[in-house]
């Protein structure tokens, strides 16, 4: 059975979870990191072939060495991408923040430099036989969603959530101008937050049953109103504009 | 009692939603920084005090509640950019190398001596497996191997020929590696893995030494190999050595789970895995630059070798830290 979540316990004893990252996270998150060292790669070999056919170059340099040293540098590009690029990142390659997830131990915190280079040594048997079959099925299987080299390395893939700290900080600034009770606040708060995201009759009848509630003179007279007119009506009640 | 519980979680709210917004700001902040001053590692750490401690009243006051949940979201953010290993100082890079890959080495050394008697064991079968049938050369060798040995040639000074030392290099490194982390890796099954590359090594530097004597050239490849092979076979044994290592802890676990132990003894050994890759560079470059010239004596050969090899049990078995803290006390006292 998948567990959803990572329960760690912070600093001060107080527990919390981390989303797990499901394979399609994972495969997403290596897939754009795999374009990247490929364009990488594909770059050095370019810079190469034009190298050779820079005529101030032809003279000075062996064509043959420029084009060897294009392929050097083209096979570490691709192979060593991947471990530097978590190494420098600390679990973050841009490829993970694409997918909104990183790296982190089971404990909840940023992996070290061992646990990393050992995850991506495992890559070894992940990738076997072909397309990554080991790793995936692996991933499938075990209740963290993990490969074998997080097994052995200790680390899980979360998901992050960089608007947590956005909503935050709206949601403190309409609790203190909205005179909402304070789980109406809550509900409209998340209902503006998710408005993008909600079918169109769908998140119109959640504001009109909100505002029916809420709002006395909407009850008399509000049940024409399009969607914009109810969310600049459920931005009103929390007291000002909702920044999303 | 649930009105009562409603307007207390009111009056929370409005008393504290004010700090919110510096919290989230800090939040941000710890998340996106690689590097902090004192003031900003405090004031972090504040904020995740504080967040911590809201996010316990909140469940108190309403639980399961969007409020919760994104207090909960940004203080898990906050705790994986708190706790965070320390920057790799020039001082740890040293303990690294002084300590660390010494204490595991030394954690193996048992297991290393018994891969290079297997590995020894292996050479032995395939010395006398291609003597006795010749024809099962072709089960280690490539048809063009053969046929350059059997006109009365090697095939590593046809590589020179083709390649450059350095590709040469990069090549033999490469490769070099790939079969290390794969001695290291499949350890893991049970140590059965790493037993099989040892194994498998073996019999093919047997088998070759035996195909190319019986040409008159078994002189000529242990030349080849004199000033690279010490280290280069050592590292595959020390690799294995390592991944049998994991292969035990699975089997006998030091720890509450298989995976914790599997854990615990991946971490100690991955220094090695460092040492490995550097010992490896400097013996792939010794057989792309060094081994192939045809100008170098075997003495020359086996004195790099041999020298390289010594410098490799000096530095794994510590008596190279131990060294240069006696030197360091000499030094010291001198000065004094």
């Amino acid at each position: 059975m998948a567990e959803e979540t990572l329960s760690v316990r912070s600093l001060t004893g107080v527990e919390m979870t981390l989303p797990i990252a499901g394979p399609g996270t994972r495969c997403y998150g290596f897939l754009t990191d795999w374009l990247i060292r490929l364009l990488g790669a594909l770059i050095w070999l370019l810079i190469a072939s034009l190298l050779r056919l820079a005529p101030g170059i032809q003279g000075r340099l062996d064509a043959h060495t420029v084009w060897v040293g294009g392929i050097v540098l083209a096979l570490i590009t691709y192979f060593l991408y991947q471990p530097v690029a978590e190494i420098l990142t600390k679990g973050r390659t841009p490829g993970l923040r694409t997918a909104e997830a990183r790296i982190v131990t089971l404990e909840g915190t940023t992996p070290g430099i061992g646990a990393l280079v050992i995850r991506n040594v495992f890559r070894l048997i992940d990738c076997l036989p072909i397309f990554y079959v080991v790793g995936l099925v692996t991933c499938m299987l075990t209740p963290r969603r993990v490969r074998l080299g997080d097994i052995v390395a200790g680390t899980v893939m979360v998901r992050t959530d960089a608007a947590a700290g956005p909503a935050l900080d709206r949601l403190g600034a309409q609790a203190r101008r909205t005179r909402l009770p304070v789980e109406a606040l809550a509900l409209v708060h998340d209902l503006l937050e998710r408005w993008s995201t909600l079918e169109e009759t769908r998140r119109n009848e959640l504001a009109r049953s909100l505002l029916t509630k809420l709002d006395g003179e909407f009850a008399a007279r509000g049940a024409a109103l399009d969607g914009a007119a109810l969310r600049a009506r459920l931005e009103e009640l929390l007291g000002g504009e909702q920044r999303v | 009692m649930a009105a009562n519980s409603e307007s207390d979680a009111a009056i929370w709210v409005r008393e504290h939603a004010c700090e919110w917004q510096a919290l989230a700001a800090d939040s941000a902040a710890a998340a996106q920084r690689s590097e902090a001053t004192v003031e900003e590692a405090l004031r972090t750490l504040r904020a995740y005090r504080i967040l911590a401690r809201h996010l316990a009243t909140v469940r108190e006051l309403m639980p399961g509640g969007v409020l919760t949940a994104i207090l909960e979201r940004t203080c898990a953010q906050l705790h994986t950019a708190v706790n965070r290993p320390p920057r790799l100082t020039r001082a740890r890079w040293a303990r690294l190398f002084r300590d660390d890959i010494p204490a595991a080495a030394a954690s193996v050394r048992v297991l290393t001596l018994w891969l290079a008697a297997l590995l020894v064991a292996s050479a032995m079968a395939g010395w006398w497996l291609i003597n006795t049938y010749p024809q099962l050369i072709s089960l280690i060798a490539s048809p063009k191997m053969i046929d350059g040995v059997e006109h009365g040639h090697l095939w590593t000074y046809q590589i020179l020929s083709i390649a450059p030392p350095a590709m040469l290099s990069a090549r033999i490194i490469e490769n070099n590696v790939m079969v290390v982390l794969a001695a290291f890796c499949f350890g893991i099954l049970f140590g059965l893995g790493a037993f099989y590359i040892v194994a498998f090594n073996g019999l093919s530097i047997g088998g070759l030494l035996a195909f190319t004597h019986r040409h008159g050239l078994g002189l000529e490849l242990l030349k080849f190999t004199l000033a690279h092979g010490f280290v280069e076979l050592s590292v595959i044994c020390l690799a294995a050595a390592a991944g049998t290592a994991l292969g035990e802890s699975v089997i006998r676990p030091q720890c509450a789970t298989r995976a914790e132990s599997l854990r615990r003894r991946a971490a100690e050994l991955a220094p090695l895995l460092l040492a490995c890759a550097l010992l490896l560079l400097g013996s792939g470059l010794i057989e792309g630059f060094i081994s192939p010239h045809p100008a170098i004596t075997l003495a020359a050969r086996l004195a790099i070798g041999l020298g390289y090899w010594a410098l490799m049990l000096l530095w794994l078995s510590g008596r190279l830290r131990i060294r240069a803290a006696r030197a360091q006390v000499r030094l010291t006292e001198s000065r004094h």
